[in-house]
């Protein structure tokens, strides 16, 4: 069913001109939070888009490509989800800015998509009156048709076009139901009505007046209340059952990535570890060879395999986001959050800060409140993000011994992991309290809530999202990791002595090591492990690389185990401190950049920064000196 | 005429929303919420622990605290001074 309007043809036929296809145009999609405006950019981009920042701001920019019949191409620009043109967030600022062409380096849209939501149209017709006003050309785009008809719902499209002046089109961006329409408008095939005066933009009341008349013209008849929503909510959000349920889906995503990600990973290091062998026999002994198995596979390769557990547990994320569980998560957790002087929507930037800080933090922009929002981005380092697992995962498997524990409910490998996350978790938490009590002290906007009703998660988005992860850290790997590990190589190998590499200890990265080694020396590192800490300041997973490197050069015949070349080197109170310097420091500097972006300055970042490394050492210090060899 | 809060909305009741005790600043994101004065606002669900509670304004759900709930002035649906849209 592919419902358009299309009776009015007073204007021009085509509100942006087809055909030149040297000239890409661009296309602004705008409209109110959980409208499905990223499911349908998605569905009209594809895999052709990328992200990018706004100079100056801390919004994010994401830009994709439409392909249309004829080879042409249009550029779509994803705004934030704002309810207004008011600049008063910074979201709403930018998006107003781009659509007015005020953003510096982004050209003004020549043509708007608003996406709204078809269930509650009086509520989001509204919203359109501010984005009609500006005299670009605009298509609405009604969404959620399918949940409109099966709800008994209703409309007259046609009515609405003539009466918002603007064509109108219904679809559903999560089936893809009526989305050709939306391509059709781009290449200028949709007719387009005459434009008509539009009520006073600012006013949210006179708006609603205006957008209940359009309904009751247009016969807009609003679907059943979503049965489901309520059913499950009554579960879901049950004093005991929905807490009980919480709890299970919190340990769920941990055993997935403990448990089920760990066959996966098993198999990708097996792929790993052959190739590298195969690479092995293929070249005759080089210094090439030694540079490409010990530099990188060693290096890059230590790292990849943690790709199938950080990818559960982004879906895992990415489910509960789209279902609309995570919205109820944060009204669960709002109540004890607010004990430490946060508030529910600190929740689920928490909560992917486990995947990764940096998704993290550009997720808190969802807080209103300011002091809330810098509270929630300082702490967000400290939640156990994935890049600490290789680390974790690594020196676990070497000193900890594998025993049952809790009447073999838990073995104690298990349970050091379980500690770790605990510990991060207590250090971020104190740490907001500590914030919230002093520099960040005041209530700031009142806390509210959109509970949206809840959905089955598209597959497409899921697996975009995934694919937008798995590109970002193969990337990473690609380029600091595989660089890290070919200059550590080099600075490994040199100087030469009679045409041979020195021994690692005196080679140029050993003198580096051995010069900061009094310095970690307290905490029971040696200079091996140091050259770990500085490499790892890119990127926390990079220490394993390192290492793996450093041992497979220092090893005779190539492999030495890694576990075991750090069980020569490490002492138990030297490797449990090394957990814990890990569980505290914020060894990345992809977190240290989206920090001073979000915060515009330089202030935030350096102070987490000196926090976090100083509470690394001295905890690491005493861990040291509480445990000995 | 009754005057009461939203904190104070029975399960299941309804309310017609009359002023919002907020600064302007706050007041206007409550209103593009839905949370228009002359509405009709109703109690659905809660969090488990009580707080905060979500109401159901204008097609949407919207959770709100304790707190936030005590400055929104209701009066009971169907007594005078009504303005609906």
């Amino acid at each position: 069913m592919s419902q358009r309007h299309g009776a009015t043809e007073t204007a021009s036929p085509s509100a942006i001109r087809p055909g030149d296809p040297s000239r890409l145009r661009t296309v602004a999609v705008v409209g109110p939070p959980n409208t499905g405006k990223s499911t349908l950019f998605n569905r009209l981009t594809g895999l052709r888009q990328r992200v990018a920042n706004y100079p100056g701001v801390t919004v994010e920019k994401r830009i994709g490509r439409a392909r249309l019949p004829g080879k042409i191409d249009v550029h779509l620009i994803d705004l934030p989800g704002i309810y207004s043109l008011e600049p008063r967030s910074e979201d709403e600022r930018v998006a107003r800015d781009v659509l007015t062409g005020r953003m510096p380096g982004v050209s003004g849209p020549d043509a708007v998509i608003l996406i709204l939501d078809s269930t509650n149209l009086g509520r989001h017709l509204g919203f359109a009156a501010p984005i009609l006003s500006l005299g670009i050309p605009t298509l609405v785009v009604l969404n959620m048709a399918d949940s409109l008809r099966s709800g008994g719902g209703s409309l007259d499209l046609d009515t609405v076009a003539q009466q918002i002046g603007a064509p109108v089109v219904l679809v559903s961006a999560r089936t893809g139901e009526g989305t050709e329409a939306i391509r059709e408008f781009l290449v200028g095939a949709l007719a387009v009505p005459a434009p008509l005066e539009l009520p006073v933009i600012q006013d949210v009341r006179r708006c609603r007046e205006w957008s209940a008349q359009i309904g009751e013209a247009a016969e807009y008849r609003a679907p059943a209340p979503p049965l489901w929503t309520r059913r499950l909510d009554a579960v879901l959000l049950h004093p005991v059952a929905g807490l009980l349920i919480f709890a299970a889906v919190v340990v769920a995503v941990f055993q997935t990535v403990f448990s089920f990600a760990i066959p996966l990973m098993d198999a990708t290091d097996a792929m790993v570890s052959t190739s590298g062998e195969w690479v092995r026999a293929l070249l005759p002994d080089s210094w090439f060879r030694s540079l490409l198995i010990e530099g990188v596979w060693g290096g890059v390769g230590s790292v990849v395999i943690f790709l199938p557990q950080i990818l559960l547990l982004f879906l895992f994320i990415g489910v509960l986001e789209d279902s609309g569980y995570m919205a109820r998560a944060a009204l669960i957790a709002d109540r004890t959050m607010a004990r430490v002087g946060l508030q529910g929507k600190s929740f689920i930037p928490l909560l992917s800060a486990y995947a990764c800080a940096v998704p993290a933090i550009l997720a808190t922009r969802t807080i209103e409140s300011k002091r809330d929002r810098i509270a929630t981005i300082m702490i967000a380092p400290l939640m156990t993000c994935s890049a600490r697992l290789p680390v974790y995962t690594l020196v676990i498997a070497a000193f900890i011994p594998e025993r049952p524990v809790l009447g073999g409910f838990l073995g104690t490998r298990a349970a050091t992991m379980l500690g770790l996350y605990a510990l991060g978790f207590l250090a971020a938490i104190l740490t907001a309290w500590a914030l919230k009590s002093s520099v960040l002290r005041g209530a700031g906007a009142p806390f509210s809530l959109e509970i949206p009703p809840y959905r089955v998660p598209s597959l497409q988005s899921l697996a975009l999202r995934l694919l937008d992860r798995a590109t970002t850290f193969l990337r990473r790997a690609g380029t600091i990791i595989l660089c890290t590990a070919i200059v550590l190589w080099f600075l490994a190998s040199l100087p030469l002595r009679n045409g041979e590499a020195p021994p690692i200890s005196e080679s140029v990265i050993g003198t580096v090591g051995r010069t900061i080694e009094p310095v970690i020396e307290p905490l029971g590192f040696d200079w091996k492990i140091g050259i770990g800490l500085i490499t790892s300041l890119a990127a926390r997973e990079v220490i394993v690389g390192t290492l793996g490197t450093i041992y497979g050069m220092e090893a005779d015949e190539g492999s030495r185990d890694l576990q075991g070349a750090l069980r020569g080197d490490l002492d138990l109170g030297g490797a449990v401190a090394l957990l814990i310097f890990f569980a505290f420091a914020m060894q990345c500097m992809s977190t240290v950049a989206v920090v001073r972006r979000e915060t515009a300055g330089w202030r935030w970042p350096v102070a987490q920064f000196a926090y976090m490394t100083l509470l690394a050492y001295v905890s690491a210090y005493l861990a040291n000196r509480i445990i000995g060899p | 005429m009754e005057r009461f809060t939203l904190k104070d909305l029975g399960r299941y009741e309804e309310g017609v929303l009359e002023s919002i005790d907020l600064p302007e600043h706050d007041a206007r994101r409550f209103m593009e919420l839905g949370f228009l004065p002359g509405s009709v606002v109703s109690a659905a669900g809660r969090s488990p622990f009580g707080d905060p509670r979500v109401y159901r304004v204008d097609g949407s759900e919207v959770a709100l605290r304790r707190e936030t709930a005590a400055r929104l002035v209701l009066r009971r649906p169907g007594s005078a001074g009504r303005k609906d849209p």
